[in-house]
Parts: structure tokens; C-alpha cells; sequence
């Protein structure tokens, strides 16, 4: 402990992220540039994220880390072990008992409650990128609210599949103005973004930005009118728990074609298991 | 009447070197203008100023809004300029790949000045899509077909397409034959005029070439080192040039 200051960022540098955070929540959707420190992970396993994290925790946090979902993959493993090291902070896999929630890829399944904060891990922060590769061109953009461009890209989903085949990184339109990315979440988790009682931050490490979502932000997934907006997913139960309602990850389970549908939120998976819930057949 | 596009003065200088210097000239609803001159004889700059690409040193370019009446564009917030480029006024690249998406399927293409203005509605979008890509002559089957599989001539089409299909009242065209070959150019040639007559479109077409002047614009301009030597009505220019540079330019072309 004493060889890191808390957190491991220093603290003029936690202040210029603070900083960047409550632009951040004051625009929300606005990418706030920062100076994004090297960390000692590669970029791509949550450098932005991180940041954002050590920045906003306080030795009385209780932190919880879930990579597409899971407590128990290498990313979430990682960087739950960093933070246990550098600010010696709590740490739990339990989605009701963690104050601040690092996440790639997945928002918990269990409704998330006011005081909690969400931190998202951003690899590609500018929604327009694929489309408009100047980014002196995207921040014009987004500053005179040129957004016709996002929806050439789900015209081409419909005319290419039939429907809108994007179902992940689905844009959003934050409180009638910013069109934002909101990181690689399922489309199934769309809906969530909006209306949520945590705080949600989003950092992109090696693109330097950090975007926020405050609570309670009308968030809008972008569609056509004949084409709406539908949250997917695989039409099946968990093959653990039962559940029907969750978002699931599919297992090959052998060389012969067998799979299975598990809950990708392996804490609320768990805690189904452990109140009894059972699969009600084999997958 | 109120000229469409009111042009006063318009100076663009690149350091030391002259771009453009001093031009006026007005156009009226429904009226073609065609501006020739060799190559860096400016043209094109005037051309970018106009259409609000370059920035001009000197002048004003008065454009005569729906809305608003006649309003300077050049001073006119930018917001409200990129909103006219993509409603009242288009513009049509020399080379198609620069005014089209080149990874978005030919529908897309057309659509995408549509869903910019607030097209919310698939069927409807692609419906126009398709209608306009048989106004210029691509057949409806290719509506999902990228750019990249077309030959030049159809690109430069479906540039055309979709730059009109907002039912603008403006059309710059930089150079919209040059690199087609002389019977894809006559086909186009022959689509544009038909395009400006029934859509009683104003348009001002930057070109070298004499022929589509001859067949495209009322009045003409010879441009030569920045500056306009020489305007008047296309056949006045033409069959009786004034100007030593504007005799030049007629009697250079090559008679078959």
C-alpha cells in the first residue's frame, strides 16, 4: 500500500479526470477530452475505464468489476485485484453491495440503485467514427447536431438484412441532443441507459475521452419509424437458472454441436441458483 | 425579380497568388450559368466561395433564402450555410468518389441528404431512392449495390441523384463531365439538361469543355489568371468572341 498513492493515479491527475468527469455529467453525451495517463495494462483492457474509476473512489467504496458480465473473467479478475492493491478498497461480486461498477460489455441485470456509480470501459468513445473518419469533422458534427450520417448506417443494417442487424454499440440520442456510444453493450441493454439511478461515466483510455450519463437522463436508442428499436436476445432460458429474462452468452459444450444458454451476469445467476431457481431442462 | 444567387466582388487570393479577383454577377431563377477558362485560371475557386468550401478574402455572395430572403452566405452563421448545402443547394464533384460514400450501398447514398433533414421513415426513403435512381437512368435493381461495383458514368449518376433528391434550387457542378468518356458524357449531358428544364433548376457549371457550355448554360463566363474577361449569352460568346483569350479558347477546340 504505501509504495502507490491511493488509487495508484496521483492526485493532480485524479483532478484533472474529476474535472473532465463533471463536464462530463454536465453535457451529458458530450465527449470531454483528457489527458489519458499510460496505465500499466495494455490499451484495450480498460485503460479509460481505470481511470474513471480511480478517480471517483474513496477508501469507503466497495468496488465490483464484471467483464461481458462475469466476475471471474481474466479482465475483471485483474483489475478488481489492482485496485484491491493500490487503494486497498473493498471489493464484491455482489451487484447490490458495490458503490462503484466497473463494466465492459454488460450493465447488471439487477436494477442499479441511487449512490451506486457505473463505469464503462470505451474503446471507440465517437458513434460517427466508421462513418466520418475526420474527427475535425465528427466534433463539427455533433456541435451543429448533424446527425443524418447515423441513421445511413442503419439504413444500410435494413437493406443488407431486412432489420436493423447492429446489436451492439447501438447509438443512442441523449436527452434530444447529444448522439452518443454507449460502449459495446448488447442492444439488450439499451434500454437500461435511460432513466437509471446510478451515475454512469464512460471512459476510452486511448482515444482520451470521458462521456457521463447523470442520473435520471432521457436516453433514446435511434430507429426508423417503420424499422423500431427492439432490445434482443437469444430466445432461450438460462441453462443454469432458469431465467428468462436475462441476457445470455452461448457455451459450446462439446465437439458434437451441444450448447448452452447461461446468464452472461454471473452474479445474478448465482444468486437465482442459490434462492433455488433450477433450469427447468437440459440445453 | 430578385436574383437567385447575387455575386459582388468576390476576391480570394492564396498568399500573393491570385485565386480569384473581383467578380460579380447575378442569376436568376432557372437560369445556367457556365464559366470556362484553362486550368488555374480560377474557376474552381470561384466555384468553392460560392458554394461556401473556401472561405473568399473580399465580396459577398448573396443567396436568396425560402425563408429568410436574400442573405449573405458568407457571413451567414455556419450552421445555417450547412443546412443550405444540404437543402437549396447541391453540388456535384469533377470525380464522384468525392461527393458520394463510397462504402454505402447506392440507396444509402441517395437517402442519406433525406434522413439529414429528418426523414424518419425507411419505406418512404428508400421509395425515393428508387425513384430517383431511375430519373438517372440506374436501374432499380442496383438500389443495394455499393458505388464501387458501378462504372464511372453511373457513379457520376448516382452523384447526381443523390445531391437533387432534397429538390434543391442550386445547383455547382465542378467539371460533371470531365474523365467520362465522349458518348457516357453525351448521355449525361443530355440527363442534366433534362433534369434543369423539368426541375426549372439554376445551376452554375464550372467546365473546360465548350460543348457542354454550348448545350447546358444560358450565359457564360471566360475566366482567365482570376478574372472574368469576357460574359455575355453562351452562343454571343461563342460564335462571336470578343476577348483575345475568349478567341483562343473557341478556336482551340478541335472540329471533327
Amino acid at each position: 500500500m504505501t509504495e502507490y498513492n491511493f488509487a495508484y493515479l496521483d492526485e493532480q491527475t485524479k483532478r484533472m479526470i474529476r474535472r473532465a468527469i463533471l463536464k462530463g455529467l454536465a453535457i451529458p453525451g458530450y465527449q470531454v477530452p483528457f489527458a489519458s495517463r499510460e496505465m500499466p495494462m495494455p490499451y484495450g483492457w480498460g485503460t479509460g475505464g481505470v481511470q474513471v474509476s480511480a478517480a471517483v473512489l474513496t477508501p469507503k467504496d466497495t468496488f465490483k468489476v464484471i467483464d461481458q458480465g462475469a466476475d471471474d473473467t481474466t479482465n475483471a479478475v485483474s483489475i478488481r485485484t489492482f485496485f484491491q492493491r493500490t487503494a486497498g478498497v473493498a471489493t464484491t461480486t455482489t451487484t447490490s453491495d458495490a458503490t462503484v461498477i466497473q463494466t465492459r460489455h454488460r450493465i447488471p441485470e439487477e436494477p442499479l440503485h441511487e449512490g451506486q456509480i457505473l463505469v464503462y470501459q470505451v474503446p471507440i468513445p465517437e458513434p460517427l467514427r466508421f462513418l466520418e473518419p475526420r474527427e475535425s469533422e465528427t466534433r463539427k458534427m455533433h456541435s451543429l447536431e448533424e446527425y443524418g450520417l447515423m441513421h445511413v448506417k442503419l439504413y444500410e443494417d435494413i437493406s443488407r438484412h431486412g432489420h436493423i442487424a447492429t446489436s451492439y454499440a447501438y447509438p443512442v440520442k441523449v436527452e434530444g441532443r447529444y448522439v452518443m456510444d454507449p460502449s459495446p453493450i448488447p442492444k439488450f441493454d439499451n434500454p437500461k441507459l435511460g432513466d437509471m439511478a446510478a451515475i454512469q461515466l464512460f471512459g476510452a483510455g486511448r482515444e482520451q475521452r470521458i462521456y457521463a450519463l447523470p442520473p435520471y437522463t432521457q436516453v433514446v436508442s435511434l430507429d426508423f419509424e417503420d424499422h423500431p428499436f427492439e432490445a434482443s436476445k437469444a430466445d432461450h432460458p438460462c441453462g443454469m437458472c432458469g431465467a428468462t429474462d436475462s441476457y445470455l452468452d452461448e457455451l459450446i459444450i462439446d465437439d458434437a454441436g451441444g450448447r448452452m444458454f447461461v446468464c452472461s451476469d454471473t452474479d445474478y445467476c448465482e444468486v437465482r441458483q442459490a434462492a433455488g431457481h433450477k433450469r427447468k431442462d437440459a440445453a | 425579380m430578385t436574383p437567385l444567387l447575387s455575386v459582388q466582388g468576390i476576391t480570394k487570393r492564396y498568399g500573393t497568388h491570385i485565386g480569384c479577383a473581383d467578380v460579380s454577377f447575378d442569376l436568376y431563377p432557372g437560369e445556367v450559368m457556365g464559366i470556362v477558362g484553362e486550368s488555374g485560371s480560377g474557376k474552381s475557386t470561384l466555384l468553392n466561395c460560392m458554394a461556401g468550401h473556401l472561405t473568399p478574402d473580399a465580396g459577398q455572395v448573396v443567396f436568396d433564402t425560402r425563408t429568410d430572403g436574400p442573405h449573405d452566405t458568407i457571413t451567414m452563421s455556419e450552421p445555417e450555410r450547412r443546412m443550405l448545402g444540404r437543402t437549396d443547394w447541391a453540388f456535384v464533384h469533377q470525380h464522384a468518389r468525392d461527393g458520394l460514400r463510397i462504402g454505402v450501398s447506392a440507396g444509402g447514398n441517395v437517402g442519406e441528404r433525406l434522413m439529414a433533414v429528418g426523414e424518419r421513415n425507411y419505406g418512404d426513403i428508400r421509395e425515393k431512392a428508387t425513384d430517383w435512381l431511375g430519373r438517372v437512368e440506374i436501374d432499380a435493381s442496383r438500389v443495394d449495390d455499393r458505388p464501387t461495383t458501378f462504372s464511372g458514368g453511373m457513379q457520376q449518376r448516382l452523384q447526381i441523384a443523390r445531391n437533387l433528391v432534397t429538390g434543391p434550387r442550386l445547383v455547382f457542378m465542378d467539371e460533371p463531365t470531365g474523365g467520362l468518356d465522349v458518348s457516357v458524357q453525351a448521355r449525361l449531358l443530355d440527363l442534366l439538361r433534362g433534369l434543369v428544364r423539368d426541375m426549372g433548376l439554376s445551376a452554375i457549371i464550372v467546365t473546360h469543355d465548350l460543348a457542354v457550355v454550348r448545350l447546358l448554360a444560358d450565359r457564360l463566363m471566360v475566366m482567365k489568371t482570376g478574372r472574368v474577361v469576357e460574359a455575355g449569352l453562351t452562343d454571343q460568346v461563342l460564335d462571336d468572341p470578343q476577348h483575345a483569350y475568349s478567341q483562343l479558347l473557341v478556336s482551340s477546340v478541335l472540329q471533327v
